[in-house]
């Protein structure tokens, strides 16, 4: 049984050692401490001065990733609580993801730019943040996110394939889970880029729920209490790519659907997977697509206060049974 | 690289009983937070001052009701120096009834009276200088504490710019405790601060001492030269990190936290005057345990009301000395 932590460090380990051309840089990435959340421990040792421990420069730091990968390399850049992603906006949104279209001809910007990201660990306002809605939207960026269902190694080929910047979100509680790991009642299966977990068995859901890699343990806890409960079958999608929203399967016969989103509300991603399907699922939706997010509030750093902020359970429980009843 | 401070020396003159209480009931706070945590009465993260406390001890007399002070993620010290308040800070951290900010800033978000502490590195500096642009002339000024790996964040150097062309009221301290989290200043500080300043004509002094007396006989002048001027200034402290960064993440090998724990000020203070020292040690440590009791006994703090309008800020007007 594999972490989360475990698994992306052996897909950095996989990647660095496949492709000489990658680097990773970021703030205090190097061993022995191996970065705040221990992601990036024994690259190196292994990998020299491939990787590098840069000082408080999230701005620069994202830039001479971009510079890398102009020059033919490609860079891992992780920040190290992606709230302060902030200090990168300009590289990211106006250098890299830009430049891949705005010289007349494809110039390709293969940087990931890694984000541990969320909450639930009181760490208060600025550092505790969900902030994947800033990013959507801007031409020659797309946004992926870890889950649990995702192979990470596939993931980082995927976007470095893209030949464009990708920022990657990581959710700090998810580190802690376990890979492929569900509890007896469900299964899932991968549909192209979506993982797909369903009630072994279950005939048609009575709703069916998107969510992002962060939101899949407190999604599951939703759907157990709603089965065993409430008895509400619900199906979830988990896209490893949030933006551009891929295409979500077998949504057609859906009898309502839910998105989940740790994001605040107001111009979030969950309205942007909302603005995808209408036009789809117009002809059959019953109802408007519920979006569940987390307040419109700082989030702050006393656990029974931010818990009240961020999407937990018990609110996803109430958002589906409100709509389906 | 760790640069040892002044050579151990008995102090004087003897620090006040009210500098030592103050050195020590911050040693003992946040000796308490780290328990605290381990304990898992606390979660989230806190970054201890251990070893750093007489920085904002020396400098709280220097610093006037009028002055905005700046803190960053390492604020505990840089508070209870300035504000007596220990009971309404724990509380905060702790996220209890009576939270300086609701237990919504928690340790490393703070804003009560003319203190104010982000944990975005870098963040603080351009606001200081724009509360020093309102404060120059009245002799007020903004003091921001930033840590030696701060000085990577470009807004540093945007803010210092303009508090030099501009002429502003401007107290930077540094703490150069020659690391930032796990990595050592030579890897991430080229050159010197010293010469960053004088690149953009500011004033630059460097502190080695660890007596709070001789540090304000040293700073009294310039500080006094930062109001009346008014003129940038850039205080910087050679000190050390004897704690982790934040809690049980210390990768330094046992001897290089040995070599930092030699230039505790808490060993000298201790030698010099051992009975008054020890007394007054005993007293905080006392009245810290007393301060977790009471506030671990509190209810959770409660939201604040979402209705309610924000307070009135403090004005920044500042008075004419
Ligand atoms: C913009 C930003 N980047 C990174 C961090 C994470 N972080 C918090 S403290 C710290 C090291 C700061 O070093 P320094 O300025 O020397 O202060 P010290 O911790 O030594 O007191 C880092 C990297 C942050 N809080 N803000
Ligand atoms: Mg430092």
């Amino acid at each position: 049984m594999t972490r989360v932590s475990e698994h992306l460090n052996q897909a950095l380990h996989d990647l660095m050692e496949s492709d000489p051309a990658v680097h990773l840089l970021g703030e205090d990435v190097s061993d022995p401490y191996g970065g705040a959340f221990k992601i990036t421990k024994g690259l190196s040792d292994r990998f020299g001065s491939r990787v590098r421990s840069t000082p408080l420069s999230e701005g620069a730091l994202a830039g001479v990733g971009a510079g890398l990968a102009l020059a033919g390399d490609k860079a891992v850049v992780e920040i190290m609580f992606s709230d302060f992603v902030a200090l990168a906006f300009d590289q990211i949104a106006n250098f890299a993801a830009k430049s891949t279209a705005m010289y007349g001809r494809p110039v390709p910007v293969p940087l990931i730019v890694r984000c541990p990201t969320g909450g639930n660990r009181g760490y208060g306002p600025t550092h505790s943040q969900s902030l994947q809605k800033h990013f959507i939207g801007v031409p020659g960026l797309s946004l992926f996110e870890m889950t649990p269902f995702h192979d990470a190694g596939g993931l980082f080929a995927r976007m470095f394939a893209l030949g464009r910047p990708c920022l990657f979100f990581e959710d700090k509680v998810l580190y802690t889970r376990h890979m492929y790991r569900l509890d007896d009642l469900f299964r899932f299966e991968l549909a192209g880029d979506v993982a797909r977990v369903v009630l072994d068995g279950a005939a048609e859901p009575d709703c069916t729920l998107v969510t992002h890699g962060g939101l899949v343990h407190r999604t599951l806890d939703a759907m157990r209490t709603l089965l065993l409960e409430d008895e509400l079958v619900c199906e979830l999608l988990v896209p490893a790519q949030l933006y551009p929203v891929p295409r979500l399967p077998g949504l057609e016969d859906a009898r309502h659907v839910c998105v989940i989103d740790d994001g605040g509300e107001g111009g979030s991603w969950s309205s942007e997977v909302a603005r995808v399907l209408y036009p789809r699922l117009w002809g059959g939706l019953r109802r408007p697509i519920t979006l569940v997010n987390s307040a419109d509030a700082v989030i702050p750093a006393a656990p029974h206060l931010e818990r009240g902020v961020l999407v937990q359970a018990d609110r996803i429980r109430a958002a589906v049974l409100e709509a389906v009843s | 690289m760790i640069v040892t401070a002044a050579s151990p020396q008995s102090l004087r003159p003897p620090p006040s009983d009210r500098d030592l209480r103050s050195l020590l009931l911050i040693r003992h706070f946040e000796l308490a937070l780290l328990r605290l945590f381990e304990q898992g009465a606390v979660s989230g993260t806190t970054h201890t001052c251990l070893g750093q406390e007489y920085i904002p001890v020396a400098l709280a007399p220097l610093l006037l009701d009028d002055d905005f002070v700046f803190s960053n993620h390492r604020g505990h010290g840089h508070f209870l120096a300035r504000h007596a308040e220990p009971y309404g800070l724990l509380a905060e951290i702790m996220g209890r009834e009576g939270a300086l900010c609701g237990g919504v800033g928690g340790s490393q978000h703070v804003y009560h009276r003319r203190f104010l502490s982000t944990g975005v590195q870098g963040e603080s500096l351009p606001v200081a200088t724009g509360v020093a642009l309102k404060l120059a002339g009245s002799g007020a000024l903004a003091c921001a504490y930033v840590g030696d790996g701060t000085w990577g964040e470009g807004a540093v150097y945007e803010a210092l710019n303009m508090a030099a062309l501009w002429r502003l009221p401007l107290l930077v301290v540094v703490e150069h405790n020659g690391i930032a989290q796990s990595t050592p200043t030579p890897a991430q500080l080229a050159g010197t601060i010293g010469a960053r300043a004088a690149a953009f004509g500011v004033r630059h002094h460097r502190v080695t001492s660890t007596d709070v007396e001789e540090i304000r006989s040293e700073l009294a002048p310039l500080v006094a030269a930062v109001r009346s001027e008014p003129s940038p200034l850039v205080a910087e402290f050679v000190t050390h990190r004897i704690g982790p960064h934040s809690k049980g993440d210390d990768t330094r090998s046992p001897e290089e936290i040995d070599r930092a724990r030699r230039s505790d000020w808490h060993t000298r203070y201790a030698a010099a005057d051992p009975e008054r020292f020890a007394r007054l040690d005993r007293e905080q440590q006392e009245f810290v345990d007393r301060l977790v009791a009471e506030i671990a006994a509190r209810p959770p703090a409660t939201p604040p009301a979402p209705s309610a309008s924000a307070p009135a800020p403090e004005p920044a007007t500042g008075r004419r000395p």
